[in-house]
């Protein structure tokens, strides 16, 4: 068996990479950079929502989680198609001129991660007992300290939807393409890159780039679960 | 114990929101800063171009070259290539999405400018297409006089053909020669269609040994990649110009006509002429601008 296909191209993206060549780092600084924005946008906008989900009982309370569940599975390339649509000059906020942009990558990627940042969020909240609450607000503790605190004590889950939006959307593909059109050294990041090199046969910056990818979603789950465990420890001692 | 904890949990977690509110604003207001990054200008306003093209003209790397020299010569003008199959590309021309496109379909392209969508269509360049397969040539494509005989001889003989089927340049290229054959709509076990662009289809047809019908540049760029050779080219019928058009009522029409006139002008013309001597040996495109 050949296994050079592999490491010709191994050894290429790793010298490509340890070159420092400027595209190649402006590839990833953008995808970091897109995606970061995207999950801090999705948290924000979704642990108030998963809290609210999670803690308060409603009418279509129901209804709400399961648009929530049925999110996660959201096909990303049809996101991808109603906000490049919706962006074109054609679109109903064609005005904006975002199309092709950094800014419409990340409105794609917020859509992406929402619903996982909410339904993750719901979850672990509903977990955190109601007892905990009542007993806050009885030591007069306004709303939003209570839900402080309850997202406080659900951190374990908030941070797997941090994990989880994160990964999901600096490893798509299909929506960035569409909405960034993967232009050279602005809307390029590292999964259309990765499409583009392959096509071109470019393995050795394909593989660089795959190897990249997989290692910053790994980075980011390791500062998660550090700050998880050493939070565990925390609590332990007292 | 609780109202202690209540105080360590809160000021943790208002800790995290305002990081989240105030790194999310810097996330995107640094995003239009950084859009345009051309080198120190700072007394020229940078306004973008949005050329619509496709991706065998992307893959072909002819851009890692053009995008600079327009660049150098036209610094007020920022080109940002949107690489697409040629069907898309006309369609981002009618949304005015983009501002100028560079693509291969002639009939196409002047339907584009009949109907409106675009101001004029100029010659820029060509390249010819190749009919690729295995080295063995077991359907005997080689002994063909014109390419449509070579397509029939892929047919007749028992081979198989992978099309793009994605409605791009060469797509409709094949489907032309197909009619010239005498063939309305191929269809069968022997015709497969990808759906994909010029190198997934070529990476295809070379697992499968199989034939397709590619761009010389395309293929060129991938060749080591590949297990798959030239079985067929030269012929009249193989002839692949591109146009350029400036889309009307772009909405950078002074940047979109600055580049139309500078593609179809001697400097790209000359950039063009030499672009794939260093890398191939031979030229990858053959400017013919009027």
């Amino acid at each position: 068996m050949d296994w050079s296909i592999y490491t010709d191209a191994l050894v290429e993206g790793v010298e490509l990479l340890a070159s420092g060549a400027a595209d190649i780092w402006i590839i990833i600084e953008t995808s970091f950079r897109v995606s970061g924005a995207a999950t801090l946008v999705a948290l924000g906008l979704g642990v108030p929502l998963g809290v609210l989900l999670g803690t308060r009982r409603f009418a279509g309370r129901r209804l709400a989680l399961i648009a929530a569940n049925t999110g996660m599975g959201l096909p990303p390339v049809a996101v991808g198609l109603v906000v490049a649509m919706g962006l074109s000059r054609r679109g109903p906020f064609g005005e904006l001129g975002l199309l092709y942009t950094n800014n419409a990558m990340v409105i794609a990627q917020v859509l992406i991660a929402l619903p996982l940042v909410v339904a993750f969020t719901a979850a672990s909240v509903a977990a955190v007992p109601r007892q905990l609450r009542l007993q806050a607000r009885s030591l007069g503790a306004s709303r939003f300290r209570e839900l402080v605190l309850v997202v406080g004590e659900a951190r374990m889950g908030v941070a797997a939807a941090v994990a989880a939006g994160f990964g999901a959307i600096i490893s798509e593909v299909g929506a960035v393409q569409m909405v960034g059109g993967n232009i050279a050294g602005d809307t390029r990041v590292m999964t259309t890159a990765i499409v583009q090199f392959t096509r071109m046969g470019r393995y050795g910056q394909a593989l660089g780039l795959a190897l990249m990818l997989l290692g910053m979603i790994a980075i980011v789950n390791a500062v998660l679960v550090i700050g998880q465990t050493s939070a565990e420890r925390y609590e332990g001692r007292r | 114990m609780r109202s202690v904890s209540l105080g360590g949990v809160s000021r943790w977690a208002l800790a995290i929101v305002f990081a989240l509110a105030t790194g999310a604003l810097v996330g995107c207001s640094s995003d239009s800063g950084d859009a345009n990054s051309v080198p120190d200008t700072p007394a020229v306003e940078v306004s973008q171009v949005i050329c619509a093209s496709t991706t065998s003209t992307q893959d072909s790397g002819l851009f890692d070259v053009l995008v600079p020299a327009f660049q150098e010569a036209y610094p007020e003008y920022a080109l940002k290539v949107v690489a697409v199959g040629t069907g898309e590309a006309l369609t981002m021309g009618e949304n005015k999405d983009a501002d100028v496109l560079l693509v291969h379909a002639k009939t196409s392209e002047e339907e584009f400018v009949a109907s409106g969508f675009g101001i004029e269509r100029k010659d820029v360049m060509y390249n010819d297409f190749v009919i690729v397969g295995p080295a063995d040539d077991p359907a005997d494509v080689g002994a063909a006089t014109s390419a449509s005989d070579a397509l029939k001889a892929i047919m007749d003989n028992g081979g198989t053909f992978y099309s793009r089927g994605d409605d791009s340049g060469t797509n409709k290229k094949e489907l032309a020669l197909w009619a010239a054959a005498g063939v309305e709509s191929p269809e069968g076990d022997w015709y497969q269609a990808t759906g994909q662009g010029m190198g997934d289809t070529l990476k295809i047809a070379s697992e499968k040994q199989s034939y397709t019908l590619t761009d010389r540049a395309t293929f060129l760029n991938l060749r080591d990649a590949l297990d798959i050779g030239i079985t067929f080219e030269g012929s009249d019928d193989l002839f692949n110009q591109y146009g350029v058009i400036v889309v009307t009522d772009a909405t950078n029409m002074e940047g979109a006509q600055a580049f139309s006139d500078w593609i179809t002008g001697s400097d790209g013309q000359a950039v063009i002429e030499t672009y794939g001597i260093e890398k191939f040996g031979e030229p990858l495109f053959v400017p013919n601008a009027q």
